[in-house]
């Protein structure tokens, strides 16, 4: 039973180690790491404020895991595509004469239909014509935020009403910042969206074998635009947070060069950035880790300049352990010192052509 | 002119895991002779080439080059060696010259001299008749002209010994002419030519001996002018031993009136299949028979759609349909296991229980995914029926034997329940136990009214369970036989004399 | 044997040449569209000039990476490093402690580390390339704004005089509306550009080394067969990346006089942009230096009409990512008119490492 379930979450391996490495450091340096208090009626500490700041992460995550194991290639214009949207939810918002929680929810809407519209034009790109997902996404990366400042007609239009407040904080009555609640939600759709559909199956094997998985009925194209449409939903999604967060919208800050992150968190959860399998799981606590982190190396009172380094440094060390190359060398001292000697010089003499089994 | 022994193979044998690739094969070549080396698929040719130019490292036997003993641990000493091969994968780079691909990575100089290599170049490839500009980017030339240039670059390095992989597999007539004589010029230089090839008349026309593989063993090695084309034929698909007793076929009860199961009219496709017709009956098992390159899969393919269909129609039970799409194929209970098991077949990273449901999860519909206690029901299931040696359900396929890897395979399509199911080479590369297993399976599943489509390079295989057998030839339909007339010698002879030529 | 050698026709274009054909004509619309538009200031031959002596470290940046590319690979590190360069050669000549060819080795040294140190770690660890250049530009971000947080004016006199120094053209240049003749002017930068653009293309075209980076960008399993030795290739490549970062950031601080923590930020995109309009695929393996100048001058010609124009520069970027977007549909229905046959070139390595080599040509059974 125990190996079973060690199995299930081998793949947690990597991201829940890192953070367990995070915890540790942050205890050594004050033990009060897990105090948690009461500030305006909501709960605030390290451990909320993290869960609080990574809220837009998290869900660009989950959408970037998705865009990843199907086509094998990152969206960086996450972060331009929820400018945009939110653009289009603060413009909506400002119209209103009453801000109710029905204009709350119709200007989602609309943002989310723009996002889908977002996430269909690089779906199609890459799906239909076949360019590189970086590439494709790279017009938008270039261009977006100058459509969004379009949108916004002036310079940082503020959003001050009631509700965003709250949304962008919290209700009152309630401990847990709003954010935070509607990430939780957002996952939770995700679950039902997993539960519910076949996505993952075809997902996992369009970006695994996309010819195997057409010979099984499979449509890649249609799964690949799909896994963009996704994409637009949470880049909408993230964006309405962020931008009830800061009660203005910034066309030129808003969550500008998130998807460096949010692929960090992709790679850090243990997906492969080549597609196939992923885990969900995994990129959320990704999310939750790099969050972690900026925030360590903030504690550790590090110059916020060096943080910078500080996280370039521990990619780059994750990476190389990751690695394919230093693994085999790692499995090769392993294989000697128990002895396998023989196994695995047969595969590595195989490597040399790439397929081992093919017998013509 | 034939001289000494050049290369000298002793008792090689090469396994990977799960399956015995050449078991104490034994092979020779002589200085200015052409060589083919013949075999079925998993015969073991490609992996015999891979070991003499150094891509593999042979287990256990010995090689000799030019009565010395050689160890190559990698394909550049086998270059430097002498040893020339061009892969029927073209290992050039499309993007630059012809010129380019000849003379890049061999020279230490640092600067390109264009001039002298466009000139060389072309002289080069006057001299072996080569109709392509040195200046010409490479992916402007044909795939014929850019496998002769990849030849132009093994010989230009003064090669003994030149390995021909399937040249001539996407060549027409006329280039295979020039990709002959270039052949013979060289053997006139004393370069000896290994020529894998399963074009049967080009052997009989170019080559001075024959070696035969099989199941990774040597048949033998023969002169070509002593071997008759029916021997070789019988060489290469002989009989094998195996325990298989008493295995009776199903006959399936039909009149000429009954309508088939399904029906293909002209039907044609992408991948040069000319328009054929193709009819089954319930519970009826057919093979297609045939060499490498006759059309069998192609004809498998583009029943199923595989390839893209071009013209033809379809008809199910009588009622014509349309199916454009593998899905469409699926949905109208067609099943399809094909012969590239690792690039078409399993999905590696997903486990056995992934694998094992896919096809039934895609004909459910997006919506309706089975609970993980229903897929692991089906899972276990077919596990069991097809005895499956697997660790766990969760197990990722790729962790598992090639004959295991199968079985989920021909679970995935069994758990679709289809009417018709076609499988293409479901027994290559497996153990003979498991072959044994799939083709008890094939004629029980005939029983119960499934029909069957069954496609081996094996033809006692074939004609052990199947009820009627279509012999194709060049990628044509040569002959159709039929109860008594289902015999091996009746097989080879419509092959040998099928056909145009 | 007769006639086999009469190839009829001439013989094609090359994907490269095709495409830089193609980049070199739409510049040159584009700046007769611009001539018409706006006489008054493209008609003068300053305006050309400037365009070169104010972008020259966008248009050396874009060489190097242009070079990377070709092989197949990435590097979004070097605006950052551009920038870490400019703070640290002010930093240095500020303080009195150097002299400007200290500044000059400085720049050249950071580049070299940087690119000594990705290309080790894509090249022979084989760690994806964008993971490592993003931590490379994370770490050359964190290093600027550690060196100095606020904008250090170089006031060095030798380094003033580089920095106004002008090689000036006596009989080309303009009248003024007083009347006065002013010659044009070209900076020291816009030399910088000319020699390198001179030696890069060289390299690449008749070095060993250059033909060796194509070869890996079209096919890097063949190139292996073919016994190029790929790491070191792809090493080099990224070395060069790094050196012309090093390069672009000591043109940036000659020609503006400062650093500046927002120096360069950015430029990343826009040289990936001026290399894929200027006919370098990301694909790799197709591309030519000539080409990156003009991808990056038909960029900023357009950034140039849009502002002349009354766009706001809010907008202009916009309007950037719309001719972005034309390029790449362009060069998508390009290559794939061109290969009928399907004989399709790999992924690049970094987008697609999948051991069987899923885009392989499809064998014929």
């Amino acid at each position: 039973m125990m190996r079973s379930l060690m199995k299930r979450f081998s793949h947690l391996f990597l991201p829940l180690s890192v953070m367990a490495l995070l915890i540790i450091i942050n205890l050594v340096k004050g033990a009060d790491y897990f105090r948690i208090t009461m500030v305006n009626g909501a709960f605030y500490g390290n451990i909320p404020n993290i869960f609080f700041g990574a809220s837009e992460l998290v869900i660009l995550s989950i959408g970037m895991t998705l865009v990843t194991a199907a086509s094998r290639g990152q969206d960086i214009s996450i972060g331009e595509s929820a400018t945009i949207t939110s653009a289009v939810f603060v413009q909506y918002v400002l119209q209103a004469n009453e801000v109710t929680l029905l204009t709350i929810l119709v200007a989602f809407l609309l943002s989310s239909v723009v996002g889908l519209a977002l996430g269909a034009f690089n779906g199609t790109l890459v799906s239909i014509f076949k360019v590189q997902p970086m590439v494709a996404s790279l017009i938008l990366f270039t261009g977006g935020r100058s459509i969004a400042f379009m949108i916004d007609g002036k310079l940082s239009p503020i959003l001050a009403n009631d509700l965003s407040n709250k949304i962008g904080t919290v209700i009152p009555g309630i401990p847990i910042q709003t954010p935070i609640i509607l990430t939780v939600i957002f996952i939770a759709l995700t679950a039902v969206l997993f539960k519910t559909t076949n996505l993952r199956l075809y997902v996992e094997a369009v970006g695994t074998n996309p010819n195997a998985a057409r010979l099984n009925g499979i449509n890649p194209k249609k799964v690949i635009f799909l896994t963009f449409l996704i994409m637009g939903f949470c880049s909408a999604f993230a964006g309405f947070i962020a931008v009830n967060k800061a009660g203005r919208h910034d066309s030129v800050n808003l969550l500008k060069l998130i998807m460096m992150d949010a692929i960090l968190a992709v790679a850090i959860g243990g997906n492969s950035l080549n597609g196939g399998k992923f885990s969900i799981t995994g990129s959320i606590i990704g999310a939750y880790t790099i969050e972690m982190l900026n925030r360590t190396l903030l504690r550790l009172e590090i110059e916020p300049a060096m943080i910078k380094v500080f996280k370039a440094v521990f990619i780059i060390i994750l990476m190389v352990v990751a690695s394919p190359v230093v693994r085999a060398s790692i499995t090769k001292v392993v294989d000697k010192v128990r002895g396998k000697g023989r196994g695995a010089s047969a595969a590595m003499t195989v490597k040399a052509t790439g397929d081992g089994e093919k017998e013509e | 002119m034939l001289g000494n022994t050049i290369l000298e193979m002793r008792g090689i044998s090469k396994s990977f895991p799960g399956v015995k690739a050449l078991d104490s094969v034994d092979f020779t070549l002589r200085s200015g002779e052409i060589h083919a080396l013949m075999g079925e698929n998993g015969a073991g040719k490609s992996t015999l080439i891979k070991v003499i130019a150094g891509a593999y490292e042979k287990d256990s036997g010995s090689i000799t080059l030019e009565g010395a003993p050689i160890h190559f641990k990698a394909p550049q000493e086998a270059q430097n060696n002498g040893i020339g091969t061009v892969y029927q994968e073209i290992m050039l780079c499309p993007n630059l010259t012809v010129a380019e691909n000849m003379y890049i990575g061999r020279s230490h100089s640092p600067i390109v001299n264009w001039k002298q290599m466009n000139e060389q170049g072309q002289r080069l490839l006057a001299s072996l008749n080569i109709p392509a500009r040195a200046t010409q980017e490479l992916s402007s030339c044909s795939l014929a002209v850019q496998q002769m240039i990849a030849i132009a670059r093994a010989v230009d390095m003064d090669c003994k010994i030149l390995i021909l992989d399937e040249p001539t597999s996407s060549l027409d007539e006329d280039e295979v002419h020039t990709l002959f004589e270039l052949m013979r010029e060289l053997k006139g230089r004393g370069v000896g030519i290994i020529f894998i090839t399963h074009f049967l008349e080009q052997v009989y026309e170019i080559s001075d001996r024959i070696t035969v593989l099989r199941n990774g063993k040597l048949v033998g090695e023969y002169e070509t002018i002593a071997l008759p084309q029916i021997e070789l034929i019988s060489k290469m698909l002989g009989n094998e031993l195996d325990d298989i007793t008493g295995l009776k076929k199903y006959e399936p009860d039909v009149s000429d009136a009954s309508i088939p199961v399904f029906e293909a009219i002209g039907l044609s496709s992408v991948a040069g299949v000319r328009p054929f017709d193709f009819t089954i009956q319930k519970g009826e098992v057919n093979g297609f028979a045939g060499l490498l390159g006759s059309g069998r899969s192609e004809s498998a393919r583009a029943i199923f759609t595989a390839d893209r269909t071009t013209g033809g129609e379809v008809r199910m039970k009588g009622k014509r349909v349309k199916i454009k799409t593998p899905l469409n194929a699926i949905q109208h209970g067609i099943g399809y296991l094909p012969e590239d098991r690792k690039g078409d077949g399993i999905i590696e990273d997903l486990s056995v229980r992934d694998n094992i449901i896919l096809t039934l999860q895609v004909l459910n519909g997006f919506f309706k995914p089975f609970s993980l206690k229903q897929a692991q029901e089906f899972a276990e299931e077919y596990i069991e029926r097809l005895n499956i040696k697997t660790p766990t359900a969760d197990t990722p396929i790729k962790s598992l034997s090639g004959g295991n890897q199968q079985k989920v395979i021909l679970a995935r399509w069994l758990l679709t329940h289809p009417e018709y199911l076609i499988l293409d080479e479901p027994t290559r590369g497996i153990d003979v136990g498991t072959k044994v297993e799939i083709q008890k399976l094939v004629i029980a599943l005939a029983h119960e009214g499934m029909s069957v489509t069954f496609i081996s390079s094996e033809i006692d295989e074939m004609l052990r369970t199947c009820s009627r057998l279509i012999v194709m030839k060049d990628r044509e339909i040569v002959g159709e036989l039929r109860g008594s007339q289902l015999t091996e010698s009746a097989v080879m002879n419509v092959i040998a004399k099928g056909g145009k030529k | 044997m007769a006639g086999v050698n009469a190839i009829k026709g001439k013989t094609r274009l090359s994907n490269s040449n095709l495409l830089f054909l193609i980049a070199a004509i739409i510049f040159v619309l584009m700046y007769l569209f611009a001539i018409i538009m706006y006489p008054g200031s493209f008609l003068q031959f300053q305006t050309f000039f400037d365009l070169f002596n104010l972008n020259a470290p966008l248009i050396i940046m874009t060489l190097g990476l242009c070079i990377v590319m070709i092989g197949g690979g990435i590097d979004i590190s070097i605006g950052a490093v551009c920038g870490l360069v400019t703070m640290a050669c002010a930093f240095f000549l500020e303080s009195g402690m150097g002299s400007i060819w200290g500044a000059i080795l400085i720049s050249l040294g950071i580049g070299i580390i940087f690119g000594v140190l990705q290309g080790y770690l894509i090249a022979y660890l084989e760690i994806q390339p964008f993971i490592i250049t993003l931590s490379g530009l994370f770490m050359a971000q964190g290093l600027l704004t550690t060196l100095h947080k606020d904008p250090i004016n170089v006031t060095v006199p030798a380094f003033v005089k580089l920095r106004d120094f002008d090689i000036v053209i006596t009989w080309l240049g303009t009248r003024n509306r007083l009347g006065v003749f002013i010659p044009c002017e070209i900076k020291p930068g816009t030399i910088i550009v000319a020699i390198l653009l001179v030696i890069l293309a060289s390299l690449m075209k008749w070095s060993r080394f250059g033909r060796n980076v194509y070869a890996v960008g079209g096919n890097a399993q063949s190139a292996n067969m073919l016994g190029i030795n790929v790491k070191r290739t792809m090493f080099t490549t990224y070395v060069i990346s790094g050196l012309t970062a090093g390069i672009a950031g000591f043109v940036y601080i000659m020609t503006t006089g400062a650093g500046n923590v927002g120096n360069a930020a950015g430029a990343e995109m826009k040289a990936i942009a001026s290399a894929i309009i200027g006919g370098t695929l990301l694909n790799g393996g197709v591309g030519n230096l000539l080409g990156a100048p003009i991808g990056t001058l038909t960029l900023l010609v357009i950034n140039e009409l849009i502002r002349a124009a009354g766009v706001q520069s809010n907008f202009q970027a916009m309007v950037s990512g719309l001719l972005l977007y034309f390029f790449i549909v362009l060069q998508s229905i390009i290559m794939s008119l061109r290969d009928k046959r399907g004989f399709k070139m790999a992924l690049p390595p970094w987008l697609s490492l999948s051991s069987k080599g899923q885009g392989e040509t499809q064998q014929k059974r």
